[in-house]
């Protein structure tokens, strides 16, 4: 018995002698660029729907990083140092995202992420990132919660145009050319569908409550099935159909009004306007008839439009970037995503690069949050300027209306500056 | 106590100090996140715990005790985020609350057995997310609540992970001992006869109805504890935790660890929180420029099958049979030393069956 006793206490003793080796280790850290930074590489993370049913938001990663790869390899990355950019699955479910907000940053040591995808995924991780002082860039959603909550989440930005903005864009054109609709709203229920709604309330008024005659909803990560949703709201009477959603449910949706009789005019928002989808949607009803005239914003332009980008220098480079490095991106620009994805990309190599050598995540933030002003972005409208100041932490507040033809989407109107409204 | 302890084999008491040695210093040599997921594993642990007093000793299935866990994550969302009130107070509370729903729950369950309660459970599971999202105004909804990180006391040098895993792990510990203890009581003798026959039980003066109930709550306080301290680690709660996946993987982990094992949760604990980890990791979705467009599930699919098929006990019983196993070597190793003439033959494969009686007995508990 004593014999046993001797071994288990050196048995004991020796495996805290390693413990406390081990501990001794990791408490050192000491640089002038911050974590993730290395003499030539920059590692960023995000996250990203790679499965699930949102995961054709993929493509916004791999237009993202095949212009980062295009960087790295023929431009010699940035300021001399390549990016690296690592991604985690969150499925497009904010209940996934804290877990993997945290592989990134404590696993990973991403020096910032960069373009994580989805509004309720986003705010699920915002207090995290700003906890640890770990900068949330240029998050791919629309939600008026970036810019609006400054004060209180510094670390934290958004990039496209807000959707209380777009929602009052649509607004204003109804009460300018159809004051007398009914409309009907089915939204995701949530923050993103709520601020399309909210937008679009504030712009109608005080004819919000009698022009909009019925609502329905849904969750992301719901099945797209949106049947039921839309007997409801055809069962309305209403003769305008308003769509926030995303794009798989957004298609489902309006596929089952057109098969239902229901020909309602058509509002939809920016996210779920991609020309590709509403293509697929043409073929499976086997005819435009029932989308023309639907009506989306854009900021971003359309290289499947080849009538007006055909010989665009910017539109060029997207066909090349996603030739040599898309995985999967059609360089035709038929998946929208990628090329959102590749102009976001673009603000955040040019922020990397006006950062210098100081590479800081308090300095990309200042940087980010309150001196950007670029022009010259390849992808967005020409006109387009992204902007922050220290009162201003929204960078891209500029659309036009556009409507749908046949096979795509035509702008009209001028480029409308909603900044500061 | 001392004989208690005087008894044991001195392998088990090695395995025990090397075991509670790695639970302490876990922490100190993992980085942030696996200390993190090493917290998760605790709440998983506890969890399993308490879906194996009811299914692997009472012999309910249930696919229901998500539901549990997220009645006590609610519990401790609503009542730090709203009232805000110390984890401490919420943890307790939330595994107390998620029992009495657990009793609850039990009554109806009385009614149905095997198959019909599994099904009944199934659909407990599939209701939480989409009533969670309904009141929303009282739960956040699906944009879910955010909740202050828990801080470690004052003057202990500890990372928020870090102070997490040693209260996750402490709290494992302290829920482990009264489960073992009930397993060898008046309650646990009578959850095993109803699992073994109901018949037989009533026979025997067994009151069926308290004893069925009972394991539905008591296992219902194990998950509510689980359900609040998984929400405390992520710090953020959302109605989509608690989708039918993570029901089905706490009966994954428990059949997978070992049904009826009292060591079986913790190996379930370890596996349901790391598989799913290491299988995205091989699916390849992290390996910067290259995708396989993220099928992770495939992986955690291929792994289970594998380890089902060689362990049909789960892992528990895995270990179990390597440890008899080794035994038997060791006893045939022993004999051949002594002799043949003094011993009886162990030369045929099968030497379980040619062992002394109270050897063989030994050899399989």
């Amino acid at each position: 018995m004593i014999r046993s006793l001797r071994v288990l206490a050196g048995l004991a003793a020796l495996t805290l002698a390693v413990v406390a080796c081990g501990a001794q280790q990791s408490s050192t850290q000491q640089a002038k660029t911050d974590v993730g930074v290395t003499k030539d590489t920059i590692t960023i993370g995000g996250t990203f729907p790679a499965s699930g049913t949102a995961s054709f938001y993929y493509s916004v990663y791999k237009g993202a990083n095949a212009y980062f790869q295009y960087i790295n390899t023929e431009k010699g990355g940035v300021n001399g140092r390549k990016i690296n950019y690592i991604i985690a699955d969150d499925a497009y479910n904010p209940a996934n995202t804290p877990a993997k907000a945290r592989e990134l940053v404590q696993e990973n040591k991403v020096f910032l992420t960069y373009g994580d995808l989805g509004t309720p995924t986003n705010l699920a991780v915002r207090d995290y990132y700003n906890s640890q002082q770990v900068p949330q860039l240029y998050v791919f959603t629309g939600s008026s919660h970036w810019g609006a909550d400054y004060s209180q989440y510094p670390w934290t930005l958004g990039w496209q145009p807000d959707y209380i903005t777009e929602g009052k864009i649509y607004a204003q054109y109804i009460l300018q050319n159809e004051p007398t609709d009914k409309i009907a709203i089915l939204f995701q229920n949530d923050d993103y569908g709520k601020d399309y709604v909210n937008g679009l309330r504030q712009g109608l008024g005080s004819k919000a409550d009698s022009m909009i005659v019925e609502t329905a909803t849904y969750n992301a990560g719901d099945p797209t099935d949106m049947s039921s949703q839309v007997n409801k709201l055809k069962a309305s009477g209403a003769n305008t159909f308003y769509v926030v959603a995303i794009p798989g449910q957004a298609a489902n949706a309006i596929t089952n009004a057109v098969k239902t009789g229901w020909k309602p005019k058509l509002y939809l928002n920016n996210v779920a306007a991609s020309t590709a989808t509403w293509r697929g949607v043409t073929a499976q009803l086997g005819s435009s008839a029932a989308l023309d005239g639907m009506i989306s914003t854009l900021f971003l332009k359309d290289p499947l439009d080849t009538a007006k980008w055909g010989s665009d220098a910017g539109v060029k480079l997207f066909h090349d970037v996603m030739t040599k490095y898309g995985q999967g991106c059609d360089p035709t620009g038929a998946d929208a995503f990628c090329v959102s994805g590749m102009a976001s990309a673009y603000t955040m190599v040019e922020t990397l690069r006006a950062a210098g050598q100081e590479l800081t995540r308090k300095h990309i933030m200042d940087i980010a949050c309150c001196s950007l002003n670029q022009t010259g972005n390849p992808l967005l409208l020409p006109g387009i300027v992204v902007k922050t100041t220290k009162t201003d932490h929204f960078p891209i507040q500029q659309e036009q209306l556009e409507k749908w033809q046949t096979d795509h989407f035509v702008p009209f109107g001028n480029l409308i500056d909603a900044r500061g409204k | 106590m001392r004989r208690a302890l005087a008894t044991l084999p001195l392998w088990t008491m090695i395995i025990a100090v090397l075991g509670l040695v790695a639970l302490i210093g876990i922490p100190l040599i993992t980085d942030s996140f696996q200390t993190f997921q090493f917290a998760n594993v605790a709440a998983f642990v506890i969890a399993i715990i308490g879906l194996n007093l009811l299914t692997g000793y009472s012999g309910q299935i249930s696919l229901g005790n998500g539901a549990f866990m997220a009645v006590g994550g609610y519990t401790t969302a609503i009542m730090a985020h709203r009232l805000g009130a110390s984890y401490a107070l919420t943890i307790p509370l939330g595994g107390l609350i998620a029992g009495v729903f657990g009793f609850l729950i039990g009554i109806p369950a009385l009614r149905l057995r095997g198959i019909y309660l599994a099904l009944a459970t199934f659909a407990l599971a599939l209701s939480v997310t989409p009533v969670l999202n309904n009141f929303d105004t009282f739960t956040g909804g699906h944009v879910g609540i955010n909740l202050k990180p828990a801080q470690p006391p004052l003057g202990l040098d500890l990372s928020n992970e870090q102070w997490l895993y040693f209260v996750g792990w402490a709290i494992a510990g302290l829920l482990f001992v009264p489960a073992a203890l009930l397993l060898h009581s008046r309650t646990g003798r009578a959850w095993m006869a109803i699992r073994d026959s109901e018949t037989a039980a009533t026979a025997n003066g067994v009151n069926i109805a308290f004893y069925k109930t009972l394991a539905f709550g008591v296992s219902a306080f194990y998950a509510g504890v689980a359900g609040s301290l998984q929400i405390i680690n992520t710090a953020y709660i959302n109605p989509d935790n608690y989708s039918l996946g993570l029901s089905l993987s706490l009966l994954i982990g428990l059949v997978v660890g070992g049904l009826g094992s009292i060591w079986g949760p913790v190996l379930g604990g370890l596996l349901v929180v790391w598989l799913p980890y290491f299988a995205e990791k091989a699916s390849g979705l992290h390996l910067g420029s290259v995708s396989f467009g993220g099928k992770p599930d495939i992986g955690f699919g291929l792994l289970l099958i594998v380890i089902v098929f060689f362990a049909q006990d789960g892992l528990a019983g895995l270990v179990r049979r390597g440890m008899a196993r080794y035994r038997v070597l060791r006893t045939r190793f022993r004999v051949e030393e002594i002799g043949a003439a003094q011993a009886p033959a162990v030369a045929s494969p099968d030497a379980l069956e040619e062992l002394p009686v109270g050897e063989r007995d030994h050899i399989r508990t």
